[in-house]
């Protein structure tokens, strides 16, 4: 494998509690992401998914540990690596094109070339007929295209996801992954994309990688060898869902264990 | 505004609402102020104008609201500075300068004047020092302005606060996170979402400087043409028994005022127009 992408030299990261007791959100994590590789992260609620992806994106600083992406450590956010939120992040006051153009704007674009860059991408995730419409008007899977054609629209080398279909139905939730797998098909970024939901992370996860809870840390990575479109009831994808299944049901248990002694 | 909408319909019904919202706005502003205008029946068209244009009355308007608009202006700016550091920064002393900012509310504004005379006054603590550098505070239109800026700040903060209380950081962190610099985060994010509160914190400031009293005569100086506000000029002719003159030319105020106003309520409702 040539250099990594993202590369994660046991990193960790450690808060103080209220009552000034350190927490372990995340034990050292070790782990390479090659470029245009598409990784998904899944696992209980608490077991540091958010705070892992805040590592890479910039948002935080490890407390031990290096996070480096093209082989530079990671000191801040960086407008070539963006984050897409679960509620979107969209500004109220702004069109659905203003919010496309926001970025281009502040990376000092010309205004007429902004505006081609912001419509071409407002088409590609298929919004043209809503160009002019302010967030509120959108049901929250157009929103949550609006936040992934923004994002695109500045062409990213690594696109960060933290639960981004989390809040909508299982309909728009399908439709939305095809479309994100389409996207990255044709635009390459290096994705990785954080869910609770396993069979999400299989269909889409070029690897899985599977995280435990007390303390946060990766329990198992898993290679999804299968080519995109992949068959959501196909039985090869139904081998690597049991396998992954298996695996967390192993994490759950533990995790439940250590619930009586969490609180 | 859909949040608005749906509040509405916890209450009885909109027929009744409506009608009670008449009701009491009648009683409370309507009736008095039509009093006001039934006053000035008893003067002429003729009389009327020769009343709220004399040149002492003219000046008066000008120096009361243009005061007022710049005391206004003033506290837009550093009022949201103040609200801003008091939610963004933790420091020593903090709630009390939160305290602090309540002041000009709960002073009587007499004790507000008197004070603001005698430390601006040309022997006084700050006044001693500007008056060799040429400018003069205290009986001057700027001691006015100084005055009304007093009273105003803590409308502006107060209406502006819990709005940058409630910011959500998110929008804040997408900013940056797109590659957006400081600048670019604060005047075209935060900025849009401060902005109607900054306004009403601006028409309300504006409105107190309009029709305060109190504090204001110790500090102008009332000199007729020069530092004379409109509402002393109402008392002095009331104190003449001239009531006519006096609802006259408060009727102009009332206009002027209201108009200003619904500018502010105008732009306010522009600023918000991607919420309709
Ligand atoms: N700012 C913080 N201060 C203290 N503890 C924190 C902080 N942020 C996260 N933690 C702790 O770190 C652990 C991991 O949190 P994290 O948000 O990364 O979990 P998660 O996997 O994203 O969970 P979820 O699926 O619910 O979003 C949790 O136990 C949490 O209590
Ligand atoms: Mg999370």
């Amino acid at each position: 494998m040539t250099t990594p992408k993202i590369k994660l030299c046991a990193a960790e990261k450690h808060y103080s509690s209220p009552q000034g007791e350190d927490v372990i959100a995340l034990a050292p994590v070790n782990l390479e992401i090659a470029k245009g590789e598409f990784v998904c992260l899944v696992g209980p609620s608490g077991c540091g998914k958010t705070t892992l992806i805040n590592l890479m994106a910039g948002f935080e600083k490890t407390t031990a540990g290096t996070v480096t992406i093209d082989g530079r450590p990671v000191k801040g956010t960086d407008p070539d690596h963006i984050m897409i939120f679960q509620d979107y992040g969209l500004y109220p006051w702004r069109t659905v094109l203003g919010n496309v153009l926001f970025a281009l704007e502040a990376k000092g674009l010309k205004k007429k070339e902004a505006v081609e860059k912001a419509t071409e991408y407002i088409e590609l995730v298929g919004l043209t007929k809503f160009t002019e419409s302010f967030p509120h008007q959108l049901s929250g899977g157009m929103k949550q295209r609006v936040a992934i054609a923004r994002a695109l629209a500045v062409e990213p080398s690594v696109l960060f996801l933290d639960e981004p279909f989390g809040a909508l139905d299982a309909f728009t939730r399908m439709y939305l992954q095809d479309e994100l797998l389409r996207l990255w098909q044709e635009k390459r970024p290096t994705v990785v994309f954080v869910t609770h939901d396993l069979e999400e992370a299989v269909y889409l996860g070029g690897r899985v990688v599977l995280m435990a809870p007390g303390p946060g840390r990766v329990q198992k990575v898993i290679d999804i060898r299968l080519p995109w479109p992949r068959e959501r009831t196909g039985d090869s994808l139904g081998k690597y869902r049991r396998e992954l299944f298996e695996e967390f049901h192993l994490v759950h248990q533990q995790a439940s264990g250590e619930a009586e002694y969490v609180i | 505004m859909k949040l608005f909408k749906r509040h509405n319909n916890v209450l009885p019904g909109f027929g009744i609402t409506l009608g009670f919202t008449i009701f009491y706005l009648s009683v409370i502003v309507l009736i008095p102020l039509s009093a006001l205008v039934f006053r000035t029946m008893g003067l002429t068209w003729g009389e009327f104008i020769s009343t709220v244009t004399a040149p002492r009355v003219m000046a008066s308007y000008k120096v009361t609201f243009g005061a007022a608009l710049i005391a206004a202006l003033i506290n837009a700016v550093f009022g949201v500075l103040v609200a801003w550091v008091l939610v963004r920064y933790k420091f020593p002393g903090r709630k009390i300068v939160d305290a602090l900012v309540d002041l000009p509310f709960a002073l009587p504004t007499a004790v507000a004047g008197i004070t603001l005379a005698t430390i601006y006054s040309s022997n006084g603590w700050v006044g001693r020092y500007l008056e060799p550098l040429g400018i003069k505070i205290a009986f001057t239109p700027l001691g006015i302005t100084l005055a009304m800026t007093f009273i105003g700040l803590p409308f502006v903060v107060r209406t502006v606060q819990p709005v940058i209380e409630e910011i959500e950081v998110e929008l804040e962190e997408a900013a940056v996170c797109l590659g957006a610099n400081r600048w670019q985060t604060l005047t075209r994010v935060i900025f849009p979402m401060l902005f109607p509160s900054i306004l009403t914190g601006f028409a309300l400031s504006f409105a107190r400087g309009v029709g305060e009293y109190g504090s204001i005569i110790f500090i102008a100086g009332n000199m007729p043409m020069v530092s004379e506000i409109t509402p002393l000029l109402i008392i002095t002719k009331l104190e003449q028994f001239d009531y006519r003159g006096a609802t006259a030319i408060a009727c102009v105020m009332l206009l002027i005022s209201f108009l200003m106003l619904l500018v502010v309520n105008l732009l306010q409702k522009w600023s918000r127009r991607y919420a309709d």
